[in-house]
């Protein structure tokens, strides 16, 4: 298409490039994203997507500013200003302990070095917290034992009413990149390339007085751990910027299972060459992780791989699942995964079993007038490859939303409410199902009809 | 089809108007006889105009007492306007029926001279010898040189269309009463000055002439006084009572009933107010001020400029003085402001009736889709508030409307005329009428109240023209008084007997007198204001026999070609009834009487033989308690009943009616009166002067869509995009030629709200997700440089909200369309010549398609469920049904149906203060490469 539009023959080389990607057309049949509304508001980067509610999240970024919106109707809410830097982490946090009523507050850390408290209910900053040494990397929320902890050259244990309960003693001047609440009152924190467990103890009176405690360090990772997840009660996982994945038993800190350089050309000796031509540190890092019940998703370098904890390996693989890093990616309830990537789009995919095979691929006979014939094709032999040597399932591309100009970030799904997606233009567009809305908007005119009078119903 | 190289001979880039009488000759078989009087602009309908002028114009005279009835101006001031007609000889006439002899002077009873605050009276009369027609509006001026104080003047609209005259006799009255009111106000207020400058010569005068009445006194003591003595004494009392008289016209002239204005929605500047309050200050307190004195007073050092001068006992004969000029009686500033109105309503009635009364009806109609009109209408159109007060006039109004608008009426003030001073000013009027005695049934038949029943009397007028009578040069066509005594003259030929409907309504009422004498006065005033309470109910029965009455009296011939065509329209409504009740079980639902009531006043429109909306459309009562806007009129409403005829109609594509002149057929509209209009007028007519951009923006913008069409074979899926909503690009090195495909494609942009049309000319930065909801239709400069090169990415990576029309190397990317909507809407081979009627045509398949996005978003069960338990797939299935089978909608017509469909929806829903987000939908269907 580009080079129908430039007119000339001289543009090929972007589109050979991008030949591994799988493409999907433009005819997604599978896609409900019908209908977009772009929110626009933020004057920088929009890193961090936090749900609140049912129906409302904040969005906040590298100008500071945290803004709560409607996730049905895309109204802003309120425009949250208090901090000067970037925001550098967002946690939700709800409390109903008085009151049977549910409050809900957002907790924002911000590179100026001040944490604030806001209540969503009405906008305001509850609570400022500016005694900190570093910026604040991580924030985390343990919602049992009504306490939230913030991660930075140190890990600090906070109340409700922001008051530091303990706090660590300095650590490592990088800082904790990532926190995760473990069971029996115990959180992982990585900083750098060790994952440290902590232990947090409520002293025996029960009162005040609050003490945490280094329990152990886990050294097994070769590089900086990038990013940390619990899967359940009995597992997490870390994973780090060389592409370690590791599966840590819960309980006792111990190593499960590790899959090192999974994504190596190893499983596919086939297109080995083509990996290593673009194998950089950069390319095979562990993005991003996600996870279910069977399944650890990771988003590693360009690629997607899914992870099987029962069988200890990967069943299915994108390698190059986007033209950039994958950064974000969150597994749907109906076997649909959304990975979103700085190239700026987000795709939708599904986990299928390989019994299933799709049918066969659309009739070329278009897409050749375009140009796509040769990278469906490609793709669909990539497809068919995989499908030889990797087991049982396969991913999928149901559907591709492209909006954003610029990389994506992240984005929350809302389920029925749509999909909202931020990006580094400054925007965050709320993807929704273009049906659903149509009928909610009849009911609304309907409603209004009545509410109005101009609906006489003569019977 | 696509590239079908019979479209290609049309592709042609210079002006297409221009070359209007310069196509080719079409074959003998398809040629319409050519109409002999063509010229530019002729209408094949026009009258051979037997006027004298070429175009219509205000004049305005005075009767002067010194040399009678003379012309003082004319707008526009032009002599080629005249041309040879006699506007002595006008004047002459115009003034000769002014009835409103205002009386000046001492009523019986009143010691002082009074003023007279009369009416302004308007009266319509005609001169068929001249050709000429005319609006009359007469109004009085204060001079305090002139007889009786009093000047009359009239202001006439003259035109070669009777019906034009006829028919916007409200309008023009309106208008011409602002105009009025504007030299009125400006003239109280110069006589009041020249009250004030009066008053002091006379005080001056007093003065003088009391000094030496005192030097005589003590000049002889001889205890008796001298005739000279005697005299000045008398010269001193007649200058005090003259001060007197003078002081109470101040004061009269000063307690002019300035509520009138209030009410009459026109306030004329006042710019001197304070500064005459306090003029009326200082006169209140009389200064006996010695005029030796004068240099020391200081009472009148605000007017300097004025010296008080010594008034001879005798004044001058009045021949011997110049009377003042108009522009001296008004004050300056009103002068040109009545000159500017006067301006304004000469380009407003300008052209010929039928775009008038078109424009009039359209907007009316469009006023009542209150609902989608925001979607395809100009916003100029609909912001403005005047039309529907105009529009009152050719309108007919509820029966339930007609108390409410004569109060209104009779708050204005122009129209209303006492009926005592009417009498008296009758009889002035050298004209025989055979004046029936005090017959109350005359008033009923004021326009407003037959305007109702304009149906019943579509072959009575037929007839009244009939018995026009115009022997003599000029008629009063009708007064409130006239008598019915309707004789056919043996002159009657010299108007074409022709049906013509919308006269209907000022001319139903009016009867022919055989007049010996030369004058005719079509009508005066409307006079709802004289209808008395009782009769208004009981007018319509009136109405009804009258016609009758005089059917055998005076000759009714039935025009055989209205009868059938009202038939015609009763089985339309009654078919289209039972089609709409079959309808209503199914979909309609609860709305259906509404939508029953409804149809019938709709299936009159096409009762007429020459498939003509004759009648003024009548107020949709149902609307007004049904849903909010009204339904839009068309027949096609039932849908999927949409009736062939009407395609055959409508269908400008096809190949069938190509024998008729299309250009004609969309024009249909103008079929309305100009059956009997004249061709008064070859100037071109702007619909409505405060469009007259708009206007010449439409044309050319249809006249740039028209080529487009011809031009590109792709020309329906680029248009299919633009009404689905799918954003259309236009991409070309050649801003011009962008542009111009942009402003050709803006016609078949819907509007997302009621703002300005989503269309951007020209882009040259790369587009944006963001650019794609706020604009449909873009034009985008194509550029080599490297930010040529990230333009063309960004189209690349948003190619799935994109259509592209590429201009330079005429290539078009797009999704498929198979519809047959857009077929309709740009057929290349349309016969369609002028641009401007090829918007209309446009308007008038897009205001059918809005319709139909109307009630497929207003019917409750194709979009939720009937019961609680129905599943959503029978709703998406009902919804569908509807939208193939009861919508006729084929393929994509589906789509651009529910895209308009979410635009009312959400344009409903929007709450009116806030902007909304605009959403942007899409689609994910492939997209196709057209070249030529």
């Amino acid at each position: 298409m580009l080079r129908w539009l430039i007119g000339g023959g001289r543009e090929p080389q972007g589109s050979a490039e991008k030949s591994s990607v799988q493409t999907i057309g433009e005819e997604q049949i599978q896609n409900p994203y019908t209908e977009l509304l772009v929110l626009k508001g933020h004057q920088d980067i929009v890193r961090f997507l936090v749900q609140i509610d049912d129906c409302r999240f904040a969005s906040a970024g590298d100008d500071g500013i945290v803004f709560l919106w409607n996730a049905q109707t895309g109204e802003k809410l309120y425009e949250l200003h208090g901090h000067t830097h970037k925001i550098t982490a967002i946690a939700p946090f709800s409390s109903s302990d008085v009151t049977e009523e549910k409050t809900d507050f957002i907790i924002t850390a911000s590179a100026d070095r001040t944490v604030i408290v806001w209540d969503c209910a009405s906008g305001r900053q509850v609570q400022k917290v500016s005694c900190f040494h570093s910026t604040v990397k991580c924030l985390t929320v343990l919602q049992r034992l009504n306490v939230w902890l913030s991660g930075g050259s140190d890990l600090c244990v906070w109340n409700q009413n922001l008051d530091l309960l303990c706090k660590t003693s300095h650590l490592t001047d990088a800082g904790i990149s990532a926190l995760v609440e473990l069971p029996k009152n115990c959180v992982a924190a990585a900083v750098g390339k060790e994952l440290i467990i902590f232990r947090l103890s409520a002293s025996n009176n029960g009162s005040e007085v609050w003490n945490i405690l280094e329990v152990k360090r886990l050294v097994d990772h070769q590089d900086n751990i990038s990013s940390l997840i619990s899967v359940n009660d009995l597992t997490f996982v870390t994973g780090s910027y060389i592409g370690e994945l590791i599966v840590w038993d819960a309980l006792d800190w111990t190593k499960q299972a590790s899959e090192c350089n999974f994504w190596d050309s190893s499983v596919h000796p086939d297109v080995q060459t083509e990996i290593k031509l673009s194998q950089s540190p950069h390319e095979s890092s562990v993005q991003h992780l996600t996870s279910d019940d069977e399944c650890v998703f990771a988003a590693v370098g360009k690629g997607i791989y899914v992870y099987n904890l029962q069988m200890k390996r990967v069943i299915a693989c994108q390698r190059t699942a986007h033209d950039s890093s994958v950064l974000h990616i969150e597994k749907l309830p109906n076997r649909q995964l959304i990975s979103c990537s700085e190239d700026g789009s987000v795709r939708i995919w599904e986990l299928r079993e390989k019994q299933q095979l799709p049918a066969e691929p659309v009739p070329t006979g278009f897409f050749n007038m375009w140009g796509f014939g040769r990278a469906n094709k490609q793709a669909n032999q990539a497809a068919k490859k995989m499908q030889e040597n990797t087991p049982v399932y396969f991913l999928d591309l149901v559907g591709d939303l492209i909006g954003h100009s610029s990389a994506v970030q992240m984005f929350l799904y809302f389920g029925e409410l749509g999909l909202a997606t931020c990006s580094a233009d400054h925007l965050i567009i709320l993807w929704k199902d273009g049906e659903r809305e149509s009928s909610l908007r009849s009911l609304t005119l309907f409603q209004k009809l009545a509410q109005n009078g101009d609906l006489q119903l003569k019977l | 089809m696509i590239s079908a190289p019979d479209v290609v001979a049309f592709t042609r880039e210079e002006e297409l108007e221009d070359d209007l009488y310069r196509e080719p000759p079409l074959p003998e078989e398809y040629s319409v006889p050519l109409f002999p009087f063509s010229g530019q602009g002729a209408n094949p309908w026009a009258k051979v105009a037997g006027s004298k002028f070429t175009r219509d114009f205000i004049l305005i005279s005075e009767f002067s007492e010194q040399v009678g009835p003379q012309p003082l101006l004319t707008i526009p001031d032009d002599a080629k306007v005249s041309g040879t007609f006699d506007l002595n000889y006008f004047s002459l006439r115009i003034m000769s029926v002014d009835y409103q002899a205002s009386f000046v002077g001492h009523p019986p009873g009143s010691a002082y001279p009074k003023l007279n605050f009369v009416e302004d009276s308007k009266v319509v009369l005609g001169d068929s010898k001249e050709g000429a027609f005319a609006y009359v509006h007469h109004l009085t001026l204060y001079d305090l040189e002139a007889r009786g104080f009093v000047r009359p003047f009239c202001m006439a609209y003259i035109s070669a269309d009777e019906h034009k005259i006829m028919q916007q006799f409200q309008e023009l009255s309106t208008e011409f009463s602002k105009a009025s009111e504007c030299l009125k106000t400006g003239n109280r207020k110069a006589f009041a000055n020249e009250l004030e400058k009066k008053l002091k010569d006379l005080d001056y005068t007093r003065t003088v002439l009391h000094n030496e009445t005192e030097q005589q006194k003590k000049a002889n003591d001889k205890g008796y006084y001298t005739t000279q003595a005697i005299e000045k004494a008398n010269e001193l009392a007649s200058v005090e009572k003259s001060i007197i008289e003078h002081q109470d016209l101040l004061r009269q002239i000063r307690s002019y009933p300035y509520r009138k204005l209030k009410d009459s929605e026109f306030h004329p500047y006042e710019p001197d107010c304070a500064l005459d309050r306090a003029d009326v200050g200082s006169d209140q307190n009389p200064t006996a001020s010695d005029p030796t004195e004068l240099g020391e007073t200081h009472l009148y050092t605000h007017v300097p400029s004025y010296t008080p001068k010594l008034i001879k006992a005798k004044s001058a004969k009045c021949f011997d003085k110049k009377l003042k000029t108009l522009e001296e009686l008004c004050d300056v500033y009103f002068f040109t402001q009545t000159l500017d109105q006067l301006h304004h309503i000469e380009r407003t009635f300008r052209g010929d009736v039928c775009y008038l009364l078109t424009e009039q009806i359209s907007r009316a109609l469009l006023k009542q889709q209150s609902v989608t009109n925001f979607l395809f209408e100009d916003v100029s159109v609909l912001d403005e508030k005047p039309p529907e007060k105009q529009y009152r006039g050719c309108q007919g109004l509820g029966q339930d409307a007609i108390d409410e608008k004569c109060s209104e009426e009779s708050l204005a003030p122009k129209v209303v005329i006492s009926l005592g001073s009417y009498k008296s000013s009758v009889e002035c009027v050298p004209i025989k009428m055979e004046q029936e005695t005090e017959d109350s049934e005359e008033p009923k038949m004021s326009e407003s109240v037959i305007s109702e029943h304009q149906e019943n009397l579509d072959y009575l007028d037929a007839d009244i023209k009939g018995s026009i009578s115009s022997g003599e040069s000029i008629e009063v066509l009708g007064t409130e008084k006239s008598g019915s005594g309707l004789t056919k003259s043996e002159s009657q030929a010299s108007l074409p007997v022709i049906p013509s409907p919308q006269a209907g309504r000022s001319k139903v009422g009016s009867r022919r007198t055989v007049s010996e004498d030369s004058i005719e006065v079509l009508s005066t005033c409307p006079s709802e204001s004289l209808i008395p309470e009782d009769f208004k109910a009981s007018y319509p029965s009136a109405i009804n026999e009258e016609p009758y009455a005089d059917d055998d009296e005076g000759g009714l011939r039935f025009t055989p070609r209205a009868n059938p065509g009202v038939d015609d329209g009763q089985d339309d409504i009654s078919k289209e009834e039972s089609l709409v009740q079959v309808d209503a079980a199914c979909c309609i639902g609860k709305e259906s009487p509404n939508f029953l009531e409804a149809l019938p006043e709709l299936g009159q429109k096409p009762c007429e033989e020459d498939g003509v909306v004759r009648i003024p459309p009548q107020p949709y009562r149902p609307a007004e308690q049904g849903l909010r806007g009204g339904f839009p009129s068309h027949h096609g409403l039932p849908g999927g009943l949409l009736p062939c005829e009407l395609d055959s109609r409508y269908l400008t594509g096809s190949r069938e009616v190509s024998k008729s002149s299309l250009d004609e057929c969309s024009d249909s509209t103008s079929h309305i009166s100009s059956a009997a209009s004249t061709c008064s007028d070859r100037t071109p007519s702007p619909a409505h002067p405060a469009c007259a951009a708009g206007e010449r923006h439409r044309k050319r913008a249809g006249q740039n869509a028209l080529r487009f069409i011809r031009q590109y074979p792709f020309a329906h899926p680029a248009i299919y995009s633009l009404l689905s909503g799918r954003t259309l690009v236009v991409l070309g090195e050649d801003e011009a030629m962008v542009k111009r495909l942009v402003t050709a494609l803006s016609i078949f942009v819907p509007n997302c709200g009621a703002y300005a049309k989503p269309v951007k000319h020209w882009v040259t930065s790369a587009l944006h997700l963001v650019d794609f909801q706020k604009w449909k239709l873009i034009g985008l400069q194509r550029a080599v440089s490297p930010a040529g090169v990230n333009v063309l990415h960004a189209l690349s990576r948003y190619s799935r909200y994109l259509s592209i029309l590429d201009a330079d190397s005429k290539t078009l990317r797009c999704p498929l369309y198979k519809g047959t909507v857009v077929a309709r809407l740009a057929d290349h081979r349309t016969q369609i010549k002028r641009g401007s009627t090829y918007y209309m045509h446009v308007q008038s398949i897009l205001t059918q398609l809005c319709s139909k996005a109307f009630l497929f978003t207003f019917c409750h069960h194709l979009h939720l469920p009937i019961s609680e338990r129905e599943p959503e797939e029978s709703v998406v299935n009902r919804r569908m049904n509807f939208l193939k089978h009861q919508l006729g909608l084929a393929n994509e017509d589906i789509k651009i149906v529910q895209y308009l469909a979410e635009l009312l929806k959400l344009h409903y829903i929007q709450e009116p203060g806030q902007g909304g987000n605009p959403l942007l939908r899409f689609d994910y269907v492939p997209s196709f490469l057209y070249k030529i």
